[in-house]
């Protein structure tokens, strides 16, 4: 018993500054937005960069960490973000929403957490049925079926006769955004903005989840089918099961960050949710480092400022992640994470026999 | 019925052929390199691309053709060089993720100069005629193509089967480091597969967009997905499985692009049932099929892992 728990992982000052840092952003995040004006690009940056760092976190759970590449990712956000839209939108708007389909058949609303949480479990179990054929496939081979099945998808939600619920290929608008997380006073003016932070809680929360997972044994055996699945079959791991819940949760996920999308942007049609579009989110996974997560965040927000012309930002947006790909194989972050980065920053100033453990 | 059906027939072939020409680089190259060149498509783009540009710039239309074919294998060539060669002994992730990112440079580049709005191709004189065939009014690419296609297909087998170069690249698909040993150099193999593959992307564009007249960033996505999905469905790695995949998938995709307009002249359905909107998925949900049932697809050859 005395063994185990001397196992049990200790709490280092190196996770609690990271714990510090975090909350001193979102407390700085909280400042900024009362005191800069709304219309700031920060925000702006800020949001995109919330809702992108959760999808390309839980992108990442599947390639990164399970080995398992899936370029679905496009396709379990446009579900996500088509649930959020359907049951938001408010009852007395539909009918200008829906126009070609006399108002559409969904005739009430769910608050938006609810709406959020359904489109994640609906993502998941689009994934729980898509990944009984495709799981079952290897590397290149599952990577381009999953590619098939986001394109399936997009064309099944642009289908006329499912006009009345999707919409067909309209748009959905007028669902709340994010916008409406500000609290508005009784004089109808904004007395307290939120429509920053409540995003970036979002998104922290559900990646706080998914790095806990990833710290569990459940995350462990992950990344023992990623080295090797034989010998983690081997070891007693199921790599079936195993495989199928890795990539329902990383589709949950994925669905939440697609509500988050439509939030971002608004509306949501179905022909955006292009193949480029998990390629992005793809990249960005690759130039924080495979196999980290806090890569994620600041790099969105570093490169999605447009202080160059939009075309030539993501030239020279491309030709940075070429020079990642090619010349840090790993990624900026490699397999580190922000405490990791503590750690060494902390040995640093130590004697060098302290840092070997 | 036949005047109905006959003119998707014809569009599908012709479409088909063009995908067989894509196929083909893709399938060379996963012989040889086992990557999906995700960039492929692109440069099939980017050959549409330069043909706009020297055109416009006014350059003769017999010059042009050559000298874009010439351009696009080199485009092909330097691309190799450039993101694939160095990670020859990466991960094969690595190596995806490297061709991913060259497609998404080749599409920002285009976008950064063509500033994202649609080029209009120029019209290559005779190919761009209308004529009739059988009762339906096409143009005269859609019944060059597949001819040309199969001589160019017949050519590269020709190619594959008896000369030392196909040789080499029967020998490298085989088994790299044992014909390294050989004397193979297996860097040139591999750029001639890729000079190869994109010179033919480049037939196939010039074919490609005098059908469909305009250019964009995007439109070598597409086209490019769906040749690789013909590339699987015929087995990868074969050149006639390629064809043959090509060419149902391009008919099949324009069959039910007009399957709504067919239904209704045959009254099996009273009213439009939006079935075009399938075309596209259509082509995946083929691959699903096949991947699940006959992985190595129709002409595949069985693959065992070593462990």
């Amino acid at each position: 018993m005395s063994n185990m728990i001397s196992q049990k992982k200790k709490v280092d000052s190196a996770t609690i500054i990271s714990a510090v840092i975090v909350a001193c952003v979102y407390i700085a995040v909280f400042i900024a937005e009362q005191t800069i004006a709304p219309t700031s690009m920060l925000f702006t940056v800020l949001k995109k960069g919330a809702t992108y760092a959760l999808v390309a976190v839980s992108m990442n759970l599947l390639n990164g960490f399970t080995g398992i590449f899936s370029l679905g990712q496009a396709g379990f956000m446009l579900i996500g973000a088509y649930t959020y839209g359907i049951f938001t939108i408010p009852v007395d708007q539909r009918m200008s929403v829906y126009q070609y389909y006399n108002g559409g058949v969904v005739q009430f609303v769910l608050p938006w957490f609810v709406a959020m949480l359904l489109a994640g479990l609906i993502a998941a179990f689009f994934a729980f049925l898509i990944g009984m054929p495709v799981l079952r496939l290897k590397s290149d081979y599952l990577a381009i079926a999953t590619l098939g099945f986001a394109e399936i998808i997009r064309a099944v939600f642009q289908w006329d006769k499912l006009g009345p619920v999707t919409n067909g290929s309209n748009m959905l608008r007028l669902f709340p955004s994010f916008n409406d997380f500000n609290i508005v006073g009784a004089d109808g003016r904004v007395s307290v903005y939120l429509s920053t932070l409540v995003p970036m809680l979002i998104a922290g929360l559900c990646i706080g989840v998914i790095i806990l997972l990833i710290n569990s044994t459940f995350g462990r055996a992950l990344k023992a089918i990623k080295d090797d699945e034989i010998a983690a079959e081997a070891m007693g791991i199921r790599l079936a099961s195993h495989k199928r819940l890795a990539f329902c949760v990383s589709s949950f996920f994925a669905g939440v960050g697609g509500a988050m999308l439509a939030m971002y942007q608004t509306t949501v049609q179905a022909k955006g949710f292009t193949t480029a579009m998990t390629y992005e989110i793809l990249l960005i996974v690759v130039i924080g480092g495979i196999g980290s997560v806090t890569g994620r965040k600041q790099m969105i927000g570093n490169f999605e400022v447009p202080l160059l012309r939009n075309g030539f930002r993501l030239v020279v947006f491309s030709i940075i992640i070429m020079i990642v790909v090619l010349f840090f194989r790993r990624g900026i972050m490699g397999t580190k994470e922000l405490p990791d980065l503590i750690r060494q920053w902390q040995g640093r100033g130590k004697e060098k026999g302290a840092q070997v453990k | 019925m036949w005047n109905t059906v006959f003119p998707y027939i014809l569009s599908g072939i012709s479409v088909g052929g063009q995908y067989a020409l894509i196929a083909i680089g893709y399938t060379m190259v996963y012989g040889i390199l086992r990557l999906i060149n995700f960039a492929h498509g692109d440069v099939f783009m980017v050959a549409g691309i330069i043909m706009v540009y020297m055109a416009a710039s006014g350059v003769p239309l017999w010059l042009c053709i050559p000298l874009v074919l010439v351009l696009t294998a080199l485009i092909g060539f330097v691309i190799e060089r450039v993101a694939y060669k160095p990670l020859r002994n990466a991960p094969r992730m690595s190596a995806m993720i490297s061709a991913i990112g060259v497609s998404y440079t080749l599409q920002n580049l285009v976008l950064y100069i063509t500033g994202g709005l649609n080029q209009l191709y120029p019209t290559i004189p005779w190919i761009s005629d209308s004529m009739t065939i059988f009762g339906a009014t096409t143009k005269v690419v859609t019944v060059v193509t597949p001819i040309l296609t199969i001589v160019l297909v017949v050519a590269l087998v020709q190619l594959i089967n008896h000369t030392k170069i196909g040789m080499a690249m029967r020998a490298v698909s085989r088994d790299f480091e044992t014909s390294q040993l050989m004397g193979i150099k297996i860097n040139n193999v591999i750029s001639i597969t890729f000079v190869i593959g994109t010179f033919l992307a480049g037939v196939a564009s010039i074919l490609y967009f005098t059908n469909y007249t305009t250019v964009i960033q995007t439109s070598g996505a597409m086209p490019g997905l769906k040749a690789f999905v013909a590339a699987v469905f015929g087995g990868i790695g074969s050149i006639p499985g390629a064809v043959v995949g090509a060419f149902i998938i391009g008919i099949a995709e324009n069959i039910i692009k007009g399957l709504d307009i067919i239904l209704f002249k045959l009254g099996v359905t009273s009213g439009p049932m939006g079935l075009a909107t399938f075309s596209d998925a259509f082509t995946f949900a083929l691959l699903i099929v096949i991947l699940a049932v006959k992985p190595t697809g129709l002409f595949g050859e069985k693959i065992t892992d070593k462990v």
